[in-house]
């Protein structure tokens, strides 16, 4: 099966610091569900900022889709991007658009009519379940409103990938659970999704579902193959 | 002409609707106002250098420098006889002594002339043509061996100094407009700036959404582009009621040259584009600020 990501020898180096990740190996397939653990600290944010495009590494190849992101003209990032869903840890909702206008954003982005983009803006609204909310603005949203539209925008564009940090961070654990099956439904349908949490009782709620674990910048699963709980054979890949 | 190119309707509230920073267009309508006047001036000085050229163009005069009145007399007769049979001159008119004592009577007195002065005989002549040198040169020669006495100048050359000032005028005006143009551009790429950093955040989630410099970039050209039009709308109908006002008294005045330097229909249209180009150059800065400022994010 071809990988849809293949990270090799990646390193991050903010400024002169020490390296925030080093020698990172993995590779993603298509259609897969995967975590990504570690505590905080661990270099998850900074490994799915690579991911989504927002940050280029300082060494190392990353391969998106069989394209070199790291050579790529930036240029180019633009269509990369629109292959892959990112829930922010932060939400980074827009202030100024309402909830609506918020999920719609990437349809716009893609240059979906006004007319074709009510219905399924409307639909993915209901979905996450804060359909009377559709013309408030982020800050008169409650966190897990703000979560939920965010994820909606994350997923209107049915990506490639979808890329979550910490998504259930603000949500109680009977919302974050409804969540992670608004994930597994969306991966059934296709969708590699890559979720990082540090909250490790999530990870035993997806059926399939494949751990990658952060340690100080050092991936412990090169082949993001584990699973949780481990099974014998996962337990010896872990360094 | 893609910097033209303006964001589609549900792409406009993207960005904030409020304007980008409060003052901008009333800088801009200030910048519009005084660059109309500006234009408004230098392309009335250029009216009347104009005008006043069309009226001596063809125009020269001979003068018969003799002392000796007979001699003078004898040779501006013979002047006038041949210049009359020549393709070149369309009319000779001799100045009678009457208009010359009128016209030298604020110098010398309104009693006449004392024929102990020696005043120069004046012929006008009217070509069909230019007074360039060759033509006058060609009277010049005509008139070297019958009225050795003759000097032939164009009228025009009398007021080379004069023109001389109204070209410099013309470069002061554009220079002014030019420098006008520079502070709109300056403006609108402060504003640009101080908008990016004003949104920077939404500009960051529209990258990672996949929103291209184009489509982010034509989002702040049209917020640019209703200051600028708001300002030049303002500016353009400022300075028009100034220089409306400026055209009454003129007219009211009656003086040949006020009157030369009034707007020709041309000039007119001239200053209405003058605010189209204030947006277009407005948008193409915004556009140039904005994409380089893009560049630099990843």
């Amino acid at each position: 099966m071809d990988s849809i990501v293949q990270f090799e020898n990646v390193g991050l180096r903010y400024g002169t610091d020490t390296e925030t990740l080093s020698d990172i190996s993995f590779t993603l397939f298509p259609g897969r569900f995967y975590f990504l653990t570690g505590a905080s600290g661990a270099g998850k944010t900074s490994l799915l900022r690579l991911l989504f495009l927002a940050q280029r590494p300082s060494r190392g190849l990353i391969k998106l889709f069989g394209t070199d992101a790291v050579t790529l003209p930036r240029e180019e990032l633009p269509a990369l991007r629109r292959r892959i869903g990112v829930v922010f840890q932060d939400f980074r909702l827009v202030p100024h658009l309402s909830a609506f206008d918020n999920i719609a954003l990437p349809l716009r982005v893609a240059g979906v009519s006004e007319r074709e983009l009510q219905q399924p803006v409307a639909e993915m609204l209901d979905w996450v379940g804060i359909g009377d909310r559709a013309s408030a603005r982020p800050a008169t949203l409650s966190g897990g409103e703000q979560q939920r539209v965010a994820i909606a925008r994350a997923v209107i564009s049915r990506p490639e990938i979808l890329v979550a940090d910490e998504p259930t961070g603000n949500v109680d654990p009977d919302m974050a659970l409804r969540l992670l099956r608004l994930f597994e439904a969306l991966n059934k349908l296709g969708t590699t999704v890559v979720v990082a949490t540090h909250d490790l009782h999530l990870l035993s709620k997806v059926k399939d579902a494949q751990m990658m674990h952060l340690d100080k910048g050092h991936i412990s699963d090169p082949t993001g193959a584990l699973r949780y709980p481990p099974r014998p054979d996962d337990a010896r890949r872990v360094r | 002409m893609a910097f033209l190119t303006l964001p589609s309707v549900q792409d406009r509230g993207l960005i904030p609707e409020g304007r980008l920073t409060g003052p901008m267009p009333w800088v801009i309508a200030i910048m519009m106002f005084l660059t109309i006047l500006a234009a408004a001036a230098g392309l009335s000085v250029r009216a009347s250098a104009d005008r006043v050229n069309a009226d001596l163009a063809g125009r020269a005069t001979v003068q018969v420098v003799e002392a000796n009145p007979d001699l003078r007399a004898e040779q501006a007769g013979a002047a006038v006889e041949a210049l009359s049979k020549i393709q070149l001159v369309e009319k000779v008119e001799p100045v009678s002594e009457a208009d010359v004592e009128e016209m030298l009577a604020p110098w010398i007195g309104s009693d006449g002339l004392d024929d102990t002065i020696p005043i120069p005989a004046l012929i006008d002549l009217d070509l069909n043509g230019p007074a360039t040198e060759a033509n006058l040169d060609e009277i010049r020669d005509l008139l070297a061996d019958i009225a050795p006495a003759a000097r032939v100048d164009a009228h025009g050359s009398w007021l080379k100094p004069v023109f001389n000032l109204l070209k410099s005028l013309q470069y002061l005006a554009l220079g002014l407009v030019l420098l006008l143009a520079f502070a709109t551009s300056a403006t609108v790429l402060l504003a640009a700036r101080s908008a990016l950093d004003t949104h920077r955040e939404t500009i960051d989630i529209m990258h990672l959404l996949g929103a291209t410099d184009g489509q982010i970039t034509r989002l702040f050209q049209r917020r640019i582009a209703l200051d600028a039009g708001f300002g030049g709308a303002i500016g353009i109908v400022a300075a028009l009621m100034v220089l409306f006002f400026i055209a009454v008294q003129m007219g009211e005045i009656g003086s040949g040259l006020l009157e030369s330097g009034l707007l020709r229909w041309h000039d007119w249209a001239i200053l209405a584009l003058i605010p189209i180009g204030g947006i277009v150059l407005a948008m193409l800065t915004a556009r140039v600020t904005i994409m380089r400022a893009l560049r630099k994010m990843l």
